[in-house]
């Protein structure tokens, strides 16, 4: 297989994962490391970078079309982003003190973990209507459109979502994923932020949090442009091209297929880091 | 909460912003594809060799060595001035937060928007490796 053949088949696997990821609301850039390093032999070191700089262009991408629609919380998005980038540049530094088999262990832990979440039932949580203490000095409360005019909402448990948020960071940082999963559960479970206000939001989060990361894994020398050029236009291209398809019926069985997937990856990325196979 | 003239600029800024981002992901795009068009017809029979980790040379990983770099209309240096580029994007989006804010005279916001841009700079810069 010559450069020419590897990234035509590296393009179209970016492609559907771009594709598959944005159609379920699961991201595209988690199984991009595990498909480059199991499926193509990749290093994961030049796996991680590829994806990493994929995260950007599909949040980039996305965050577009969703800041016109006035659903995402831009302060509560720049608070949480001292967490997030500060965790995403620690994670990076990381990175590189670690074994690469840590780390397709702790990749691995976190495919099972997504698997389970999109397999389990999205409960609404009740909203309270108390205010943080904190809500009012950093206007954190805010409001969406609906039919019905502006609906306003309250942000809770604040330092709890902060923590959490540097967590999600150092994941996205140590591992090249945008870390969307644990960004929403950050701000649905812990901030009962509105389930659209969280989605957004975590969306334009995660092209910054891979942004402080990203620079780290440049200067490191992870980021080869032979291989990140077709996984990023195909990712993106992907992507572009998944949150334009209608959602229908289908897409929950596509959901069910992709988390099997997402799980069966998991599963190999354990195993290979424990044997050191990969 | 925000009292209704603030959000209504609120808005105009998420317009320009949205259509920031959007201009960042195609422009850069649009290099990677030229860059990547150049380095298949050179390199394109030569075979890949992703299995061993050497790390990319020292011009490569560097903003200035990068734009020296692609100058020189090598392909690979084309294409990381693309995906400098494409990071460079939620940077341009914070400093632009940064200028909104201070215009909204939101002392606060302006401080947290600032510590972001100097987390970014700073690993831009170097400051991780």
């Amino acid at each position: 297989m010559n450069i020419a053949e590897f990234s035509l088949l590296t393009f179209v696997g970016s492609l559907t994962a771009g594709f598959l990821g944005a159609l379920t609301g699961l991201g595209g850039g988690v199984v991009i490391v595990p498909l480059l390093s199991l499926v193509f032999g990749v290093d994961i070191r030049y796996a991680i970078g590829a994806s990493l700089v994929s995260v950007i262009g599909t949040s980039s991408g996305a965050a577009a079309a969703y800041v016109k629609q006035g659903f995402s919380n831009i302060r509560l998005g720049m608070f949480l982003e001292m967490a997030t980038t500060f965790g995403a540049f620690l994670g990076a530094a990381i990175a590189g003190m670690i074994s690469t088999r840590i780390i397709a262990v702790i990749f691995g832990a976190v495919l099972l973990y997504s698997a389970f979440l999109s397999f389990r039932e999205d409960t609404p949580t009740a909203s309270e209507d108390t205010q943080h203490f904190l809500a009012n000095p950093l206007h954190l409360d805010g409001s969406y459109p609906s039919l019905d005019g502006p609906v306003s909402y309250h942000v809770h448990h604040i330092p709890t979502g902060f923590s959490l948020m540097f967590l999600a960071g150092a994941l996205s940082g140590l591992l090249g994923i945008g870390s969307g999963a644990v960004k929403v559960l950050a701000m649905d479970r812990a901030m009962r932020v509105p389930f659209k206000v969280s989605t957004t939001t975590s969306n334009f989060m995660i092209g910054v949090t891979a942004a402080a990361s990203a620079g780290v894994y440049l200067n490191r020398g992870y980021i080869d442009p032979g291989l990140a050029m077709p996984v990023m236009l195909g990712v993106v291209l992907g992507a572009f091209f998944g949150s334009r398809v209608l959602v229908s019926s289908r897409t929950r069985l596509l959901r069910v297929i992709f988390a099997g997937v997402i799980l069966i990856l998991g599963i190999e990325m354990i195993y290979g880091g424990i044997t050191g196979r990969s | 909460m925000n009292d209704r003239k603030s959000t209504i600029s609120d808005a105009r800024i998420e317009e320009i912003v949205g259509n920031l981002l959007w201009a960042g992901v195609v422009v850069s795009s649009l290099i990677v594809l030229i860059g990547g068009g150049l380095y298949l017809a050179r390199h394109g029979t030569e075979l890949p060799n992703y299995h061993i980790f050497y790390g990319e040379p020292s011009e490569l990983r560097s903003v200035m060595g990068i734009m020296k770099f692609a100058s020189s209309y090598s392909g690979r240096g084309i294409i990381q001035f693309g995906l400098l580029l494409l990071i460079a994007t939620p940077v341009m989006r914070v400093a632009f937060a940064v200028i909104s804010f201070m215009a909204q005279r939101d002392k606060v916001y302006v401080g947290v928007t600032l510590i972001v841009l100097a987390v970014l700079m700073f690993s831009l810069a170097g400051g991780g490796h």
